[in-house]
């Protein structure tokens, strides 16, 4: 397992790990949807070399099925969302972009340190997925909590999901139907998140969670 | 009558870094007026310039003390000996072990010591902007730089310059990300420290935004000459570090004959126009940001070092 | 043969602070005074300097005074000798500067019996051979130097200063007191040898480890105990401000290493290093940034001094991780880059209060808003300290960069470290070293520019003037001596290889004198590298020829005129930069989170005739969450308890008999 092919799998795993970091630097909607393409891209390269080494066809198709849909379908559908609702300003993060590289930094150190001692004696190779996978869900998360923007908080979702993907393609044994039946089921959801984006849009004016929330505070009193 | 070759070789390195300064950045400047369907001065612009300012005679400031008059000179020679010491055509050079990479970083930061105390002498509000501006980047820059320096030489074992590019060179580094962040880290801080678009523009006078142009502001004859060659010194050293470390193919050892010389030298030459090419494309197709998204930039730079020695950390306990 | 001699010249000392009182009334009164510390600094400085490089062994001396059965012990070692070249040193130049400095005083009597007293103190702590001698060195040096921070104590903010100090001091001594309780043992051992062969399980250590961060940390101005430091070292005069920070946070240091690396012998688990490590990365770091938040000149120095502490903590650390992994070769990079920190940051910030010490003689002034331009009429005082702000900004080839690359080297020579937790500190806590020096070059160019460059901003600095030759030459001494450790790095850690040995189970670096061309080679020479006199030959010389070619082929002339400014100069030098509106970007990068920096804009409405205003309001985390909560308590607690102040003389008796009861159950219950 050593060697080029142990470096490339190593590679992508960790590029997933830094596109994760560049959707946090990123604070303009269509930037962030290209850099989610990337991800899902990267993650399709990485999906694709595991079915190489580990010689599991089935793998191609959870490749194809990253490749076909998240790196092609969802963007260019999120890309006509932002269109129509006109939301491609700039987003705002709360915080600071610094403190949440710091805290990404932190949460890929946490990962790994959670990861790697418990998987002693596993394939090292699957080790290493398993912490970076850890990682790009962490990273999701922190993108969803720290974004105002219903948009941003849809990418951290997909972003957690691609995650769980490169997760379960390094593990070695997920059923094929999983698979599928979880992109189908990212597919619904994107579909209903499209359909709510729309809802809110019109019920609220805007898509900013804040607005949301003083709504919410608005309403209790 | 070995060490006197090598020594020759040594010379030969610092004459070259002086006459290459100039034309990569009349390369670049060129790339980036025929990439904006401009013809763009003659490459060899910059040499021209150089004379020129170095035969005028200097207009000090009233308030300039001596300082002022001193500060190009040390600047110069620190720059100079920093992209000597870099290697290039040639690796193992006599004097490679006189300064390892931490040591080339902290020369780059006497040189910015002095430039900015330098803007901050005549006391005028813009060589304050300057000054204040250009350590507020380098305050972020130069710890991004050197947690590549860490990624490096826990690889290499070694932050010695010579002894890296050897490594770099041979199949047992293979893929890693964390290479690629460091990669990714230092061309973010190359940026930054060399007044690219989008930190600085190179190109602009009068602007509120500018950084590195508003701290030599007050400089003219042949400090100024010494100044715009440093900084092109600056770049070069850049070009050459990122070259060396990354691409560290077709150098030359030492102690091998002209041919390997002169091979290594053309090599060297392809690879800095490429980087220029690169760097002016780059330019033309980007903005410049706000001066307060830089500390985000570098901030994001420091990250990915701090990352990549992270991971390896990690790689290497497995 | 030199311990007595050193101790009849610490007697002497102190009778130096005796006539102080005497000299103090009397015209030349005070040369006299320093010019005998001087003598007995130098002779002091001699006798340790040839004891450090006699190498290792110890030479003890029990004299019959102190405790009744136990008499006072005295030791002297190569660490000892170590850190008494580092207080004599700067004892010697303190007082050769005060020489010139000390004729401004305005009140003598309040410096003159305190400083040669003081110096004793600190000598006393570093051949103290058991407790109580260390203990009672220790408190006679914190309270002379507290009489020296009262000096001037007319100002409200230096008696606020001198009462935070002192609860800090004995705060500190207090938990001194205590670690050397659990070091003893039951049986009470109270001599260092005594101590050294008791075990002390593994608990304790860790406890005692703890206490003596608290209890040395507190004076070497860890973080959060710093908080007394930055007040107190200004307040003081800057002769003495010098010794206080460039000398006695050193004493600090040295009650530390002595406590942990040599009484409680080897470290039992990796943490302590990972403790200490940590404890350093971020005092390094909040004492820059700190720092570069002030715009008192003086202040401004004195959290740098926070810096500092923390970089020789981040050596410390490492080589408490190193030795508790049994690696020795390696604790001797990390623990020979503590103490040539220890010496460097002695030298320079010793030149930089000095310097700042002659501005204040020549302006009156602290405060960097109100100077500027003082390089004009101080060319020498500005020069010195260009010097000591480059050799503190760590820039080759100066001292300051040696130690932070030896630093560098011992994070980076150690991946093979077995536990996790150490694998990300180590890189993180090397992040935090190299932010905080690029930061301490940011401080450094806002010290010396604003102060030295630029226009001046008030009368008094454009009326400034030279100081005087004995403080010049105390300068240039010590700006040469921060040169030649910059160039010749390799001699000093030969130098530092006795006392290294002695702590580290006798493993050494490699011997530096034996490289060619005196290259700094911390490993082996396949690693790293570096040549301070070769830099600095390499940038002479070719800084000298392309300034005589270009004087000689193209162009030498020079014309002076108004400053350009872009076409739109303008002649108040008010519209300078000044030291706040410098520090501004970092400000807002770091210290919005940090200290929650925010700047307002006050605009009157149209009409009103009010200058606009823009308002910088900062606070600082760790007073304010950290201390003020602990104060407040201590004023509730005492209110509570303040009706005990109007008792019958029977209740007072009744209270008093009652503890004596409560103490003597408590014995009874504890056997």
């Amino acid at each position: 397992m050593r060697g080029l092919a142990f470096d490339i799998a190593h590679f992508l795993a960790g590029g997933m790990v830094l596109v994760s970091f560049m959707l946090l630097y990123q604070d303009r909607v269509y930037a962030l949807l290209n850099i989610f393409a990337l991800h899902a891209l990267v993650l399709a390269l990485a999906v694709g070399w595991q079915a190489h080494t580990q010689e599991a066809p089935h793998l191609y198709i959870t490749a194809a099925v990253a490749l076909i849909f998240k790196a092609i379908v969802i963007p260019v559908v999120l890309r006509r969302i932002v269109q129509q609702l006109g939301i491609h300003r700039t987003l705002e993060v709360v915080g600071g972009v610094g403190r949440d590289m710091l805290a990404g930094t932190g949460l890929v150190a946490l990962s790994i340190l959670v990861m790697l001692p418990v998987t002693q004696g596993a394939d090292p190779l699957a080790r290493e997925d398993l912490a970076f996978a850890l990682a790009v869900v962490l990273l999701g998360l922190l993108l969803m909590v720290n974004r105002h923007n219903a948009i941003s908080l849809v990418i951290g979702f997909m972003s957690l999901e691609n995650g769980l993907i490169l997760a379960a393609a390094g593990a070695r044994g997920m059923p094929l139907a999983v698979e599928i039946s979880v992109a189908f089921s990212i597919l619904i959801a994107l579909i209903v998140i499209g359909v709510f984006l729309f809802r809110i849009r019109e019920r609220f004016d805007s898509v900013d969670m804040q607005a949301m929330d003083a709504f919410r505070e608005g309403r209790r009193k | 009558m070995a060490l006197m070759a090598d020594y020759l070789v040594q010379g030969c390195q610092m004459a070259l870094m002086l006459l290459l300064a100039p034309l990569l950045t009349g390369w670049i400047r060129w790339v980036k007026a025929r990439l904006l369907r401009r013809r763009g001065p003659s490459i060899l612009q910059p040499y021209r310039d150089l004379l020129k300012l170095l035969r005028k005679e200097v207009v000090l400031a009233d308030s300039a003390s001596w300082l002022f008059r001193v500060a190009p000179y040390l600047i110069f020679s620190a720059l100079w000996v920093g992209a000597s010491l870099v290697p290039t055509f040639a690796s193992g050079l006599p004097f490679s072990w006189a300064a390892d990479l931490i040591a080339i970083v902290a020369l780059l930061g006497t040189a910015r010591f002095f430039l900015a105390l330098a803007g901050l002498d005549v006391g005028t509000s813009f060589g304050g902007i300057g000054s204040s501006r250009e350590m507020m980047i380098a305050s972020l820059a130069e710890p991004a730089m050197l947690m590549m320096v860490f990624t490096l030489s826990l690889l290499a074992g070694t932050t010695e310059l010579s002894s890296v590019a050897r490594f770099m060179s041979t199949a047992d580094v293979g893929l890693r990300v964390s290479l690629a962040l460091s990669l990714l880290a230092l061309i973010m801080v190359a940026i930054a420290e060399n007044a690219r678009i989008p930190v600085d523009n190179p190109a602009t006078h009068l602007e509120l935004t500018m950084v590195h142009e508003a701290m030599v502001l007050e400089y003219s004859g042949r400090h100024l000459a010494l100044i715009e060659l440093s900084s092109s010194l600056k770049l070069l050293l850049y070009f050459s570090l990122i070259g060396c470390i990354f691409a560290p193919w077709g150098m030359a050892t030492a102690g091998s004959t002209p041919g390997a010389y002169l091979y290594g030298t053309a090599i060297y030459m392809a690879k800095l126009a490429l980087g220029g090419f690169l760097l002016a494309l780059f330019e033309t197709s980007i903005a410049k940001m706000r001066v307060f998204r830089v500390d985000e930039f570098l901030g994001a730079a420091l990250m990915l070092g701090l990352l990549g020695a992270l991971l390896l950390f990690v790689s290497r306990g497995l | 043969m030199s311990l007595p001699l050193l101790l009849i010249l610490l007697m002497i000392l102190l009778a130096v602070g005796g006539y102080g009182i005497a000299a103090a009334r009397q015209p030349g009164g005070s040369r006299r005074v320093y010019g005998a510390t001087l003598v007995i600094c130098v002779i002091l400085l001699l006798l340790a300097l040839a004891r450090l490089l006699a190498g290792q062994g110890v030479q003890t001396l029990i004299l019959p005074f102190g405790l009744p059965w136990l008499g006072a012990y005295f030791q002297l070692d190569a660490l000892s000798a170590f850190f008494l070249v580092v207080v004599n040193l700067g004892g010697a130049i303190a007082s050769l500067f005060a020489l010139g400095y000390g004729q401004h005083e305005r009140s003598p009597e309040r410096v003159l019996p305190f400083f040669p007293a003081f110096l004793a103190g600190m000598n006393l702590v570093l051949v103290a051979g058991d407790a109580f001698s260390f203990l009672f060195a220790w408190e006679f040096m914190s309270i002379s130097s507290w009489a020296l921070v009262m000096a001037h104590h007319q100002e409200s903010a230096n008696a606020r200063a001198g009462y935070l100090y002192l609860v800090m001091a004995f705060f500190g001594t207090l938990t001194l007191l205590l670690a050397f309780g659990l070091l003893a043992g039951a049986d009470g051992g109270y001599t260092f040898g005594a101590m050294r062969a008791h075990v002390v399980s593994p608990g304790l250590a860790a406890l005692v480890l703890v206490l003596a961060l608290l209890g040395a940390g507190s004076k070497a101005g860890v973080v959060p105990l710093h908080v007394w430091l930055p007040l107190a070292h200004p307040a003081a005069p800057s002769h003495v401000s010098a010794l206080m920070s460039g000398v006695m946070t050193k004493v600090a240091v040295y009650g530390f290493i002595r406590i942990v690396f040599d009484l409680l012998g080897e470290p039992v688990a990796w943490w302590w290093g990972g403790v200490v490590l940590a404890l350093g990365g971020v005092t390094a770091l909040l004492g820059v940034l700190y720092a570069l938040m002030q715009h008192d000149l003086k202040r401004l120095l004195a959290y740098h001094t926070v810096e500092n502490i923390g970089i020789i903590f981040i050596g410390l650390g490492l080589a408490l991780a190193f030795q508790a992994n049994l690696m020795y070769a390696s604790a001797a990079l990390a623990l020979t880059a503590a103490l040539f920190h220890v010496l460097n940051h002695s030298l320079f910030k010793s030149l930089l209060f000095l310097g700042s010490g002659a501005v204040l003689t020549a302006t009156g002034e602290r405060d960097m808003e109100h100077l500027g331009g003082l390089i004009r009429p101080m060319p020498w005082t500005a020069l010195a300290f260009l010097i000591g702000a480059a050799a503190s900004s760590a820039l080759p080839p100066l001292n300051g960069f040696v130690s932070e690359w030896l630093t560098f080297q011992a994070i980076l020579i150690s991946p093979e470290r077995p536990q996790w937790m150490l694998k990300f500190l180590v890189p993180a806590v090397g992040a935090l070293l190299a932010l905080s020096a690029a930061l301490a070059a940011t401080c450094f160019v806002k010290a010396f520019g604003i102060t030295f460059l630029g226009r001046p901003r008030s009368p008094v600095a454009a009326q400034a003037r030279e100081t005087d030759l004995y403080s010049l030459t105390a300068m240039f001494i010590l700006a040469g001596l921060c040169l030649l450790a910059g160039i010749l790095p390799g001699l000093v850690v030969d130098g530092l290889s006795a006392a290294v040995g002695q702590l580290n189970g006798s493993a050494l670096l490699p011997v530096q004198r034996s490289q060619p061309w005196l290259t700094l080679v911390p490993v082996t020479d396949v690693k790293s590298t570096y040549n301070g006199l070769l830099m600095l030959l390499f940038i002479g010389v070719s800084g000298f020829t392309a300034a005589w070619l270009i004087h000689r082929l193209a162009s030498g002339r020079v014309r002076r005129g108004p400053a350009w400014d872009c076409g739109f100069p303008e002649p108040s030098p008010m519209t300078q930069y000044t030291a706040g509106s410098f520090a501004q970007p970092i400000r807002r990068v770091f210290g919005s989170i940090l200290f929650q920096a925010r700047e307002r804009v006050v605009m009157p409405p149209p009409g009103d005739l009010r200058p606009a205003r823009l308002e910088v309001e900062i606070h600082d985390p760790i007073w304010e969450r950290g201390y003020v909560p602990v104060v407040n308590a201590v004023v509730a607690v005492s209110s509570r308890f303040n009706y005990l102040q109007y008792l019958t003389i029977r209740r007072y008796l009744g209270l008093v008999f009652g503890a004596l009861v409560v103490l003597l159950l408590g014995m009874v219950l504890w056997r």
